[in-house]
This record gives C-alpha cells, structure tokens and sequence, in this order.
C-alpha cells in the first residue's frame, strides 16, 4: 500500500503545485504509516520529487502523452493506483486535474473530495475539511470508499521539503484507442504569462478601470509583481479582457498569496471566488464600497493615480531589495 | 439529437450561507433556490441546438419535489420536457449514476451538465457520468459545435483555451461562454404557461453507492477590519506589503 500522487509538468518541467501535492501526499503517507508514489508524465528530472517526500517516482513517456489527454491520463493513473496497491490519491486543483478526477473516481469507484484545503482531520476514517458554497462555507466530508482520492486547493497547503532519496521507474501502461477519443486540435496559451492557477499574485481589474486601453497599467504592475493579471465578470462580458481571465464564483477560483483588486466593488459574487486568497489589498475611489470590508489594505482613491504610483513605488523596492 | 440537460438546484448567488442542527445541514431559511449558473449556460446552448438544429431537449435533476420550480423554469426557457428523479442529491457519485440510469433509458447522444454546482463545488458529476456511459467527455467547455456525429469543442484551460475534436456520444462540463452572459433566456409569460403543460415525470432512484459523506459545516474566520493607507503615501502600501504580510 502507498499514497499516489500525480504530480503534474509542462514541457518537462514540474509545476509549483506539483511539489505542494507531493508535500501533503507525504503528510498523508505518514499519517498512514506508508510512503509516496508519484507518476509523472515525461518529467525531465523526477528525482526532484525527493525533496518533497516522494520515494518512488513511476515516470511515463510516450510521445501521445506529450500533449495533455484527460482520458488517457485517468487510464494511466488508474493503472498506477492498482499496480501500486495505492489506496489514497492525491491531486492538485489545477483545469488539467479537475479534468481527469472524476474520470478516474468513476474508473476506480472512489470517492473524490476536491477543493481541500487542510491535511486530513483524521485519516480513520478519512475526514477532508474542504471549501463548498465558494468560499462561503467549509464542509468536513468522510470518504468511505475503499480508495480515496483528495484534490487539494492551490496554495492551501503549501510546499514543504523532507528529503528522501527518490528511485525514478519507467512506467508503461497499456493504453487504447478509446483513450485518444477526445483529441487536441490546438491549444492556444499565452505564452510567458504566469497563469492564474500558478500565480503567487494576482493583479485584478474591474469596471471602474472604463476600458480595454486603460489595461496597460494593470499588465505593468503585474509584470512588476510577476502576477497573473484576472477581472471581475463584466469586464470579460464587455469583451475588454479574455473570458478566462473572468475570477469569481462563476469564473476562475483564486486562492493566491496576494490579490489586488483595482476598481472592482466586491460583489458577493466576485467575493466567493476570491477569498480564498491570503492577503487582499483593494484600490477603489469609492470608501463605501463592500470589497473594503474583505480586504486587509486598501487604498480609497483614484486608480489611475494610485497605480501608477505603486508601480514606481514597487520599482523602488525592487531595486532596494535586489 | 436528443440533448439532455442536467440542471441542479442550487442557493442563488447572493445567498448567506447557513447551518443548522449542530453544523451538519445547510440551512435552506429564507434562501431562494435557482438553476446552477452554469447550467443555465449549458441550458441557453442546447435552445441553440432546438432552433437552429432540430434537436429535442430534455432536462433532468435529481432532488426532492421542492426542486420542481426551478425544472419548471428550465422548461419555460424552452425544454421540451423534464424528468426528477425522486432523491436527496446524496454526493456526485450517487447523482451521477441516477443520471447515467436516465441517460441509458432516454437514449440520448449529447449530454449537456455544468462545470460544477455552485453549492458544493463538486466538479464531478459530468465526468463521472461520461466514464460510467463510456460516453466522450469534454469538461470546462466554453464552446460547442456538433455536425452530425462530430463534436468541435473548446475547453478552458489555464492560462488559455484548447479546441478539441472528438464524436457523440458526448458529455460536456460547461460554463460560461458556451453562450454569452448577454445571451441568456429569461422565461416570458407564454413560455411560463406552456410549461405548465409540458410533462414533468418523476422517477425513482435506482440503488446506488455514496462513497462520501458530509459531516459537519463550518464558516471561515471573521476578518479584522481593512487597514487603510492614504492615496498620498502609495510607498507605505510596499512597506505592508514587505514587512508584514510578507507576500511581496
Ligand atoms: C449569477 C451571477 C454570477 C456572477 N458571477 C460573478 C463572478 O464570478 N465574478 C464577478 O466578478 N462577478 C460576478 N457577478 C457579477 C457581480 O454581481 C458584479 O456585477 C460584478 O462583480 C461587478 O463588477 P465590477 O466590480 O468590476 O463592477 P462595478 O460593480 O461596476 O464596480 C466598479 C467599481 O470601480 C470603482 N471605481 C470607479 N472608478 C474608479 C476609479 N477611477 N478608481 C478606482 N475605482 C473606481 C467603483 O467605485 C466601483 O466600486 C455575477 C452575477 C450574477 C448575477
Ligand atoms: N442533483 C443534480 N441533478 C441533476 N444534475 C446535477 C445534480 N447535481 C449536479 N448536476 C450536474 O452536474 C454538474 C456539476 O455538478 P457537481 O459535480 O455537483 O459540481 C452540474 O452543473 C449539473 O449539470
């Protein structure tokens, strides 16, 4: 028996939160008297998960995983989990992810808990504490089935090293036809930008910015923080920004160390999907606006006085601390 | 084509969210019950299919009788007709194989539900049902075309989008942008009267596995109060922001 988890790359390299699943599967793991497995699909360098607390590593490479397939990726973790004789899995929260968990909780007829945010209250049984009503509200849920598998929320844990020597496998799953029956014509992904999901900060406007042009200072100051830059509903709705850059309750969760919101009001709305972000500073010329009441900073007044300054004031501190 | 539209029964955006008997059960009081969101999307892109592609849309849920207002909706915006089936939505697992039950007896090709219900974020029912009905499954969608057996489909995914091709029978997880936000139908009085006449069957569940259970509820920390910093001294703002909080 072990814990699995799928620990998640791009062109290679791993993604932050792949060593933050692999620290909490290492917590589980303990809890549980047993040790970490992770699969890892074409990973350059796998032994890195060492750090985290893996000790084997099932490394998979085939040219038709190159590209991301949520199928064939269940088909192989499924595999995983049965070779392994795994009985909790963990996975991370990224689209990827949130794509392949119900396939594979329906393949190995485990229950899945996702959106978890603490290691386990207790692991017999197997209790989550998990974010529901968008961050309105935390539920505890039980997962009573033979296999578990936990999705954990981007930053919600954190990455913690403990070292262990990692023994990297080469993995081969049998896979199908059946598997590719979803194919990827093209994928279209802003090259060079910190994605939302991956973003330690997030830059966020909103209506009160008036246009798509006045979008430059947002961008500047996000390059400034290495930020993702994101916005309220009705900005995406207005065609000024990509729909996927939409945040809230029916857009993109945020879950960043840092979000600043720049003329959005903080509409429940917006606010469920954001506030699972640690620390939130928000700049609106309005003091009676509601977001100031979920905020940690704020800043009443003008943005497009405000955050010019703030990008000067950050350029400063950037060359102070360099 | 014969479209299914899985629709849950969800606490309107604005709702305070509550608990009740000792922190185990969301408090329904005073909340008032809609269409999830994102189905409602998914619901706007399958009267696109009726219209413009002939197709026969039915819709689902699986609730109790208290449910039956918002299917009702779902039929004024326009379904053809809409099924319950009669039980408490016990976790995704458990409403994903009531639904492949009524899947398999409607003989439906294309199975529109949403990315996930905004109540319990569970993300799972449509996939789970797709792997169940060995259907192809396309979640996160923001886009849908079908011609004849072939799907067009484009998914959401970090940092951008992704276009995928694939065949019906087909499942999709969607959300906005499958239509616009400007796009949505609001039910008008004829439609309200037609779906007074249009038939709503209930069934009951099959038996089936919950492999998870809530326990207990609880609400995040009260949060202290903003710590303001004058528009005229943005430097002190970095400084917070340094010192700490310590995320920059
Ligand atoms: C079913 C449903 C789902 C929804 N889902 C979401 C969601 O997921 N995400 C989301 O964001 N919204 C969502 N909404 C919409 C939400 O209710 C609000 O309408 C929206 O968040 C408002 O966006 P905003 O704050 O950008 O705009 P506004 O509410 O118009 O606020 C603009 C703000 O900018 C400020 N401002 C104006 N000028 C300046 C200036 N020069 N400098 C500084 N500040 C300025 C104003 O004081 C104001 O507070 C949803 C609504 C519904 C009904
Ligand atoms: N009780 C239910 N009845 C019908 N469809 C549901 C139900 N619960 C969830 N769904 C569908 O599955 C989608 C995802 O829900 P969930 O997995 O609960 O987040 C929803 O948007 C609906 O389309």
């Amino acid at each position: 028996m072990s814990v699995l988890v799928y620990t998640e790359s791009l062109k290679g390299k791993f993604k932050k939160n792949a060593f933050e699943v692999a620290s909490y599967a290492h917590k589980v793991a303990q809890d549980l008297g047993t040790t970490v497995t992770a699969v890892a699909f074409n990973a350059e360098d796998a032994a890195a998960l060492g750090t985290y607390g893996v000790s084997k590593v099932l490394n998979v490479s085939y040219d038709a995983l190159s590209t991301f397939s949520a199928k064939a990726y269940a088909d192989v973790l499924a595999q995983a989990v049965k070779a392994e004789d795994a009985k909790v899995v963990i996975l991370s929260s990224t689209a990827d992810t949130k794509y392949l968990a119900p396939i594979l909780a329906a393949k190995l007829g485990a229950g899945y808990a996702p959106n978890v945010v603490a290691a386990p209250d207790s692991t017999s049984p197997f209790v989550v504490k998990r974010t529901a009503f968008s961050n309105k509200g935390f539920v505890h849920t039980e997962i009573s089935s033979d296999i578990k598998i936990v999705g954990v929320s981007n930053n919600a844990y954190g990455v913690v090293e403990n070292a262990v020597s990692a023994s990297v496998e080469d993995f081969n799953p049998s896979l199908t036809d059946g598997d590719f029956a979803v194919k990827s014509v093209e994928v279209d992904r802003v090259a060079g930008k910190v994605t939302i999901a991956d973003a330690d900060i997030v830059v966020s406007g909103g209506r009160g910015l008036k246009g798509p042009e006045h979008w430059g200072m947002v961008e500047e100051l996000a390059d400034v923080l290495g930020a993702a830059t994101a916005c309220s509903k009705p900005v995406s709705d207005l065609g000024w920004r990509p729909h996927s850059e939409h945040v809230g309750q029916t857009g993109k969760p945020v879950a960043s160390n840092l979000y600043i919101a720049i003329g959005i009001s903080g509409a429940i709305q917006h606010l469920a999907g954001v506030s699972a972000s640690k620390v939130k500073v928000v700049i609106n010329n309005d003091p009676e606006a509601p977001f100031f009441k979920a905020a940690d900073y704020g800043i009443v007044g003008d943005a497009f006085e405000v955050v010019p300054e703030l990008i000067e004031k950050l350029k400063e501190f950037k060359a102070q601390n360099a | 084509m014969k479209i299914l539209v899985c629709i849950s029964n969800v606490p309107d955006t604005t709702s305070k969210i509550n608990f009740t008997e000792g922190d185990t059960k969301f408090d329904t009081n005073g909340v008032q019950f809609v269409i999830n969101p994102n189905d409602e999307f998914g619901l706007t892109r399958a009267m696109w299919f009726k219209e413009k592609q002939g197709a026969t849309v039915h819709v689902a849920t699986v609730g109790g009788a208290q449910t039956e207002p918002t299917i009702r909706k779902a039929l004024a915006i326009g379904a053809d007709e809409a099924i319950r089936v009669n039980a408490e939505p016990k976790d995704g697992f458990y409403v994903a194989q009531q639904l492949a039950e009524v899947v398999k007896n409607g003989g439906y090709e294309l199975v529109i539900a949403g990315r996930e219900s905004i109540d319990y974020n569970g993300g799972m029912v449509p996939g789970i049902l797709a792997t169940l009905l060995d259907m192809n499954f396309v979640n996160m969608c923001i886009g849908l075309e079908i011609d004849g057996t072939t799907a067009t489909a484009i998914r959401e995914i970090d940092g951008g989008k992704e276009k995928l091709s694939t065949s019906l029978p087909l499942v999709i997880g969607g959300q906005k942008g499958l239509v616009e936000e400007s796009d949505l139908k609001i039910p008008n009085m004829r439609g309200i009267m037609m779906a007074r006449k249009k038939a709503l069957n209930v069934v009951e569940p099959i038996d089936a596995s919950q492999p998870t259970q809530d326990q207990k509820f609880d609400k995040p920390a009260a949060k202290g109060p903003v710590k303001l910093v004058d528009a005229g001294n943005v430097g002190e703002l970095v400084e917070l922001l340094h010192n700490e909080a310590k995320v920059i």
